[in-house]
């Protein structure tokens, strides 16, 4: 716009627009457009690699994950036939109108719901992760002390407390961290301030990779909402409405039956939760527009799972009948819609609310459901988990292995949860941050094994794996900053 | 004096007029908390002619004796309230003369803050241990009650939509008791934080602390004031979309029934430091500013969150006040009685 001008030399032009993209903020824009491809692709594989190495490079894994869902597919296709209700309908247009005026209140509909079940239970998916094994790995010992005692038996790599420090270097004792130095005794002037102060600076910068390391300390409250989508890389552009507005025309034409599962799974979870029951509307104007969006596919590229594939009534098996069930390639299983929930505390406007969600899910999130090997999938964070405390709780793990209470067994769903729901907000917003700062998931099983460790001594006493789950019931009063700092850095190893 | 709804109106015009009188217009505005309110049938000229002025607004009306949402109803039409009074003498349940029974028409709210499209009040603790000269704190904790279903002008009829105390929600077709319908104001502090900034949640809170000092001011000298005697009071406040606080009503005996496990602890607190306060054993200085959840917000002046009861207050101080802040009253009960003993 502003290169419409007569100065404009054609010597200088290179240097015109480069100065002309720094001043107008563009070099910025697109400096967090790179950082954030950077953030959520791996790196670039071996040229002969084929496609599949990139979703995931282990053979087995790749198996176990296609078994898995198959099975998914399977329960799915026959609660489908049982019920008699097909995967997807056109709505009529009765029904169309009714719910364009209902979309701002859809959770105070009461749809029979009672017939459906949710497709899987985090527990299901446990038992796959527990029997999965390397058909290349034998190691002929018998089980013994030095082998490793939890429920997941395969040879992944795991960090160790020494490493562990180093990753979460700006987790330590002498650095300030919300969560901990932001607390009634301590003078705000000590860290707070000036943490804010510099939060600010951030974002007048709109700088994602500043952000990024910035949020490793905690985010101010009021300052949360917008970091998070500085990191993320979300503007809210009138495009991205204008994409969300096109989701929710087509949840209003077409019915799914996922549409049904992620009904069942608000009312059953988010709506009984003592502070997510407010959000209830906005939960299902996010997950009914998520189903049904296929941008959502591109992450299967990097991704181990694979989007089920169901075919035209009548055309099954023929190719070019195929699409992708749900449209997102997602089947929401229960607990589903606990990772939106959180996010409501921070947005309102429901496209950036979506954004932000989905955006959220395809770098994190999905990696807490499918089989795979990487450092942040689920199958790595249950054994760091276990690997953690067995190493640094070996007695408490004996314990627990010995009265039948497994410790996977109990923090398995905290994990892959995120710890949404079991921890309170706030606490849970804070522990967010550090995923968005360190891009990693593995401080969620640090969590875990901190606090068993806070714990310890009243599961030493249990008998039983009832006993153990009553104790870890209640995490509502946890502070999960003091938690993980003492645990990496004030344990004595 | 405070409690019933007509008295605390009349209590609060009088103090308008008289903050008026002594301070100017400006001071008496702070007092502007209070929707309008006509005492009915004593006021029902003057509400006839306020109605007159501004037709087309909701009104609410409110027996002023009785609690738990009984025989509250919304209207726009005067011919409502004409049908209404012709209804029957209306009678107080619980004298046996066939009196005339009071209500209140008051100005309803039509732009309440709502939160993922719902209505929701406040539910704030004041204890006052001397009204001459005026003593108050202020409990830490307190909650937001919501409406179980969506707010819309639409049902005026629909109670449920409109009154979020949980006596009336108990018994919403849709009520679930597992859920409670409560945040605790640590929780909605938090939200509005994060909505809208910290300064303007501050501007909020020192909003509602002005409620509290004015409304108790407005009464003390009507109230029969004892050094032996304290009194507990339930604020309702609600929050407009301007983040406006204003004054529902104050209830004598707020209701000490739990909905759930964080209610009843809170509860429970609450009393626990009442009793603390009221000293009873003779164990407080009256030099403290905290006792567990509750802070000193007025002690016939102002209080300072820096310094003791007894340093004079500097132009820009800050006020010891922290409802929705963290509390820590075990910890602080602790060091309190350890100093004491000391």
């Amino acid at each position: 716009v502003s290169l419409h001008k007569p100065e404009i030399k054609l010597e200088s032009l290179k240097e015109d627009i480069k100065d002309f993209l720094k001043t107008s903020g563009w070099e910025k824009k697109l400096q967090n457009a790179v950082y954030s491809e950077l953030n959520v692709f791996p790196s670039p594989c071996h040229p002969a690699a084929p496609p599949e190495h990139m979703k995931e490079p282990l053979a087995y894994m790749r198996k176990a994950q296609g078994s898995w869902e198959k099975r998914i597919l399977k329960s799915l296709n026959s609660m489908c036939t049982e019920l008699g209700v097909p995967l997807a309908q056109k709505r009529p247009v009765s029904e169309q109108k009714e719910l364009l005026n209902k979309w701002n209140e859809m959770g105070t509909d009461e749809p029979d719901l009672s017939l459906f079940r949710p497709v899987y239970a985090p527990k299901d998916f446990l038992e796959v992760l527990m029997n999965l094994r390397n058909p290349n790995y034998e190691n002929g010992e018998q089980p013994s002390f030095r082998n490793h005692l939890g429920l997941i038996q395969v040879p992944l790599k795991v960090k160790d407390i020494p490493e562990l420090k180093e990753d979460f270097s700006e987790l330590d004792l002498n650095t300030g961290q919300l969560g901990i130095d932001d607390s009634a005794q301590v003078p705000p002037e000590f860290f707070e301030n000036e943490h804010v102060r510099i939060g600010q600076k951030v974002l007048a910068e709109q700088d994602s990779a500043a952000a990024q390391q910035y949020v490793r300390q905690g985010c101010p409250t009021a300052l949360r909402a917008d970091l998070w989508a500085l990191i993320l890389n979300i503007s809210n552009q009138p495009e991205d409405i204008l994409y969300y507005e096109q989701l929710k025309s087509n949840v209003i034409q077409h019915d799914l039956l996922v549409d049904s599962l992620i009904y069942k799974d608000v009312k059953l979870t988010a709506s009984n939760d003592d502070y997510y029951f407010v959000f209830e509307d906005y939960l299902y104007q996010v997950l009914l527009c998520f189903s049904r969006d296929t941008s959502v596919l591109e992450h299967f590229t990097y991704s181990s799972a694979t989007p089920p594939k169901s075919y035209i009534r009548g055309k099954l098996g023929i190719e070019d009948y195929a699409v992708f069930y749900p449209p997102n390639g997602v089947i929401p299983f229960h607990g589903f819609s606990m990772y939106v929930a959180p996010l409501c505390f921070l947005y309102h406007e429901p496209s950036k609310l979506y954004q932000i969600f989905r955006e959220m899910y395809v770098r994190f999130f999905f990696r807490l459901h499918s089989i795979s090997s990487h450092p942040s999938g689920i199958v790595s964070l249950c054994l760091l988990f276990e690997t953690l405390l067995q190493t640094h709780l070996p007695q408490l793990f004996y314990h627990l292995r010995e009265i039948g209470a497994q410790p996977l067994r109990i923090s398995f769903k905290w994990m892959v949860r995120a710890f949404s729901g079991y921890l309170a907000t706030d606490q849970l917003l804070l522990l967010w941050d550090r995923i968005l700062g360190y891009n990693s998931l593995e401080i969620l099983a640090v969590l875990a094994a901190a606090v068993f460790a806070f714990r310890a001594v009243n599961l030493m006493e249990v008998t039983s794996l009832a006993a153990a789950e009553a104790v870890l019931a209640d995490l509502s009063t946890l502070k999960v900053m003091p938690l993980l700092q003492i645990f990496l850095f004030a344990t004595v190893t | 004096q405070l409690t019933r709804k007509n008295y605390l109106v009349k209590n609060l015009k009088r103090f308008r007029k008289q903050l008026e009188r002594e301070a100017g217009k400006l001071e008496a505005r702070k007092c502007d908390f209070f929707p309008k309110t006509f005492e009915m049938p004593l006021e029902y000229h003057l509400f006839v002619e306020e109605f007159r002025k501004n037709p087309g607004i909701t009104w609410i009306m409110k027996p002023v004796g009785r609690s738990q949402g009984k025989g509250i109803f919304l209207f726009r039409k005067l011919k409502d309230i004409i049908d209404w009074k012709k209804d029957g003498v209306h009678t107080d349940d619980q004298k046996d003369e066939t009196q005339v029974e009071v209500y209140v028409a008051q100005q309803y709210i039509e732009n309440p803050y709502l939160i993922g499209g719902r209505k929701f009040d406040l539910r704030v603790y004041v204890l006052v241990t001397s009204y001459v000269p005026l003593k108050a704190w202020l409990y830490r904790d307190g909650f937001a009650r919501f409406s179980n279903t969506r707010f819309t002008l639409n049902s005026i009829d629909d109670h449920y939509v409109h009154l979020t105390n949980v006596a009336v929600q108990k018994t919403a077709p849709d009520y679930d008791p597992e859920k409670g319908c409560k945040w605790m104001i640590q929780q909605l502090r938090q939200y509005l934080t994060a909505k809208h900034g910290a300064e303007l949640v501050e501007v909020l809170f020192a909003d509602m602390d002005n409620i509290f000092i004015k409304s108790l001011q407005s009464v003390q000298k009507v109230i029969i004031s004892d050094k032996h005697c304290f009194e507990l009071y339930g604020y309702d406040i609600l929050i407009d979309q301007n983040l406006k606080p204003w004054l529902l009503e104050v209830n004598a005996s707020p209701s000490l029934a739990a909905s759930s496990q964080e209610d009843y602890e809170l509860k429970c607190h609450l009393l626990k430091d009442t009793l603390h306060i009221v000293d009873m054993e003779g164990r407080l200085t009256g030099k403290e500013k905290r006792v567990g959840g509750f802070d000193l917000i007025w002690n016939d002046g102002p209080v300072s969150r820096e310094g003791n009861l007894d340093t004079p207050l500097n132009e820009s101080f800050r006020a010891n006040t922290h409802l929705g802040c963290y509390n820590d009253r075990k910890k602080q009960l602790k060091q309190l009685f350890r100093s004491l003993h000391a």
